[in-house]
């Protein structure tokens, strides 16, 4: 099965981070993966985005106009990509930046207070390695094994920051 | 060998390392910048082997045309407008029989266009692109593995032939990043390619040029240049067929678009429409003999690229009007989904009673 995952927030939230990361999960996984950041003419502090496709089978296209998943990690991308989800899909919402209100019956809200729970963790930038755990419990697409095994191989070179990345990654997961 | 994650762009530097690139020249635009990045990181740390960041593209096809008169694999890349810059060097290469591999991810056009995918240079590409008779090897791959093989393959192929190949990707292509493979290990030695200048100590000069005020000089060397190009033709046209068998309608398209469409033919057939997928893989030489056989059996066709219909004139050729071709395309870098291409295709499927 085919699925496809928009991952939004500012520049700088580590989104295309997140989606690196769950790609090369996918590829440990042995899927079909393909990986595809948003390179418009982007600016500091604007909006930055990217796609993962994962698939059994090969992948037509590695662009989502209706993802089955979005990850918004801040309002702006709440507001943009919320009306993109496929019906029966997931919507996962940083709750510490989000504040709008997701008027969608056909949809999972799910609201992670991604950056309250890194700030309590005592790393305030590993909020997206909360909201990608929390990703990987709720959505199912790969095993936490395997995010974990990618993102050691992602921070290779920055072995100081594995540790309270997995922790960060850890709790996301367990909150689910 | 294990896969890794790699966007295309640095996936053909990578391979064309791997392949013995020994030199490369670039100048930035986007959407290939990793592809120079890679380079600028990788190459330069190579023994004997020099990157150069051009002040120009012009500047840095005439500096592919040097190193490869000095007989080293040689490499440039860039963008539409600035692939447009390089023809004259192009030419130049072709001229003079000379060895080169340059690589287009396209953007939008015309002019400065959009950052966005398109493929909108494929009549540029596929018809010498510069003045005067000649052609390139033009190759259109549509994933990342494929760039990667790819590349490899048009340092040889160039070499093979002497003449310039042109890997015609997109900027979807080159920005996405897929598991690659690389199956070959980079050269320990590099080879120089004999009949270069590298000093004439004991042995005649050699001179490498594209000027000669006798006509009957120049016919020759054209028709020289077209004796290989019928080899070339021959022995290296490539294409992948795909559900064509019990086909009554097939659709023609090339890179990013034929992996498109190939996702849409899967959902058709999933429908039971017969539908199925002819892809050139070599834009030239052009698949135009397989298309003539397969239009004994199969009469309707369906042309679909993300430009206004380039290739569609190469179909229309090859086909010499024995069944029917249609088109659909959509330029200026937008990039259509697989649903989009499946109505399409349903659409002229029930039109044309194929049902």
């Amino acid at each position: 099965m085919l699925i496809k995952t928009l991952i939004a927030g500012f520049g700088g939230q580590g989104v295309l981070s997140m989606g690196l990361n769950l790609a090369e999960a996918a590829m440990l996984e042995g899927k079909n993966v393909t990986y595809l950041p948003a390179y418009g003419a982007e600016v500091r502090g604007g909006t930055a985005n990217c796609t993962v496709a994962i698939s059994d089978d090969e992948i037509a296209s590695p662009v989502a106009s209706s993802p089955e998943f979005v990850i918004a990690m801040n309002q702006p991308s709440a507001l943009k990509f919320q009306h993109h989800i496929q019906s029966g899909g997931l919507f996962f919402l940083n709750s510490s930046l989000v504040e709008a209100e997701i008027i969608r019956g056909d949809i999972e809200i799910v609201r992670v207070p991604a950056n309250k729970i890194a700030e309590d963790l005592g790393s305030p930038k590993a909020a997206n390695m909360v909201m990608l755990g929390a990703f990987t419990k709720k959505s199912g697409v790969v095993e936490l094994s395997n995010v974990t095994e990618a993102l050691k191989h992602i921070l290779s070179a920055k072995k100081k920051l594995l540790e309270v990345n997995e922790k960060a990654l850890q709790t996301g997961y367990n909150l689910f | 060998m294990t896969k890794v994650l790699m966007d295309g762009n640095s996936a053909i530097a990578e391979a064309a390392i791997r392949a013995g690139c020994q030199c490369y020249f670039g100048y930035p635009i986007t959407p290939q910048n990793e592809l120079t990045e890679y380079m600028a990181l990788n190459l330069s740390r190579r023994k004997g082997c020099a990157f150069v960041q051009a002040e120009s593209e012009v500047a840095a096809i005439n500096m592919v045309y040097g190193a490869s008169v000095a007989g080293a694999r040689a490499m440039t890349s860039s963008s539409s407008p600035g692939i447009s810059l390089k023809q004259e060097g192009i030419s130049y290469l072709a001229a003079c029989e000379l060895p080169a591999v340059i690589v287009n991810m396209q953007r939008g056009g015309p002019g400065l266009g959009s950052i966005s995918a398109a493929q909108s240079d494929y009549f540029q590409a596929t018809r010498g692109g510069g003045h005067g008779d000649y052609r390139t090897i033009v190759l259109g791959p549509s994933s990342v593995q494929e760039l990667a093989d790819m590349t490899m393959r048009a340092f040889d192929l160039a070499d093979k032939y002497k003449i310039p190949v042109i890997i015609l990707g997109d900027g979807v292509l080159g920005q996405m990043k897929e598991p690659v493979e690389f199956k070959r290990e980079a050269p320990t030695v590099l080879a120089v390619r004999e009949g270069s200048l590298r000093g004439a100590k004991g042995r005649p000069s050699r001179i490498i040029k594209t000027f000669t005020s006798n006509p009957s000089e120049l016919e020759e060397i054209n028709w020289s240049l077209f004796r290989r190009y019928t080899l070339i033709k021959k022995e290296e046209t490539t294409f992948e067929t795909f559900l064509t068998e019990d086909a009554r309608l097939v659709v023609v398209a090339f890179g990013i678009a034929a992996r498109i469409a190939k996702g849409a033919i899967k959902n058709l057939r999933a429908e039971g429409l017969k539908v199925g997928l002819m892809r050139p893989i070599t834009l030239w030489p052009f698949p135009d003999e397989p298309l003539k056989e397969m239009a004994k059996t199969i009469k309707q066709y369906l042309v679909f690229e993300m430009n206004m219909g380039q290739m569609l004139e190469d179909v229309q050729l090859a086909l010499a009007g024995q069944g029917e071709v249609a088109f659909y395309g959509r330029p200026g870098g937008v990039i259509p989904n697989p649903s989009e291409v499946a109505r399409v295709i349903a659409r002229l499927y029930y039109q044309k009673g194929l049902k």
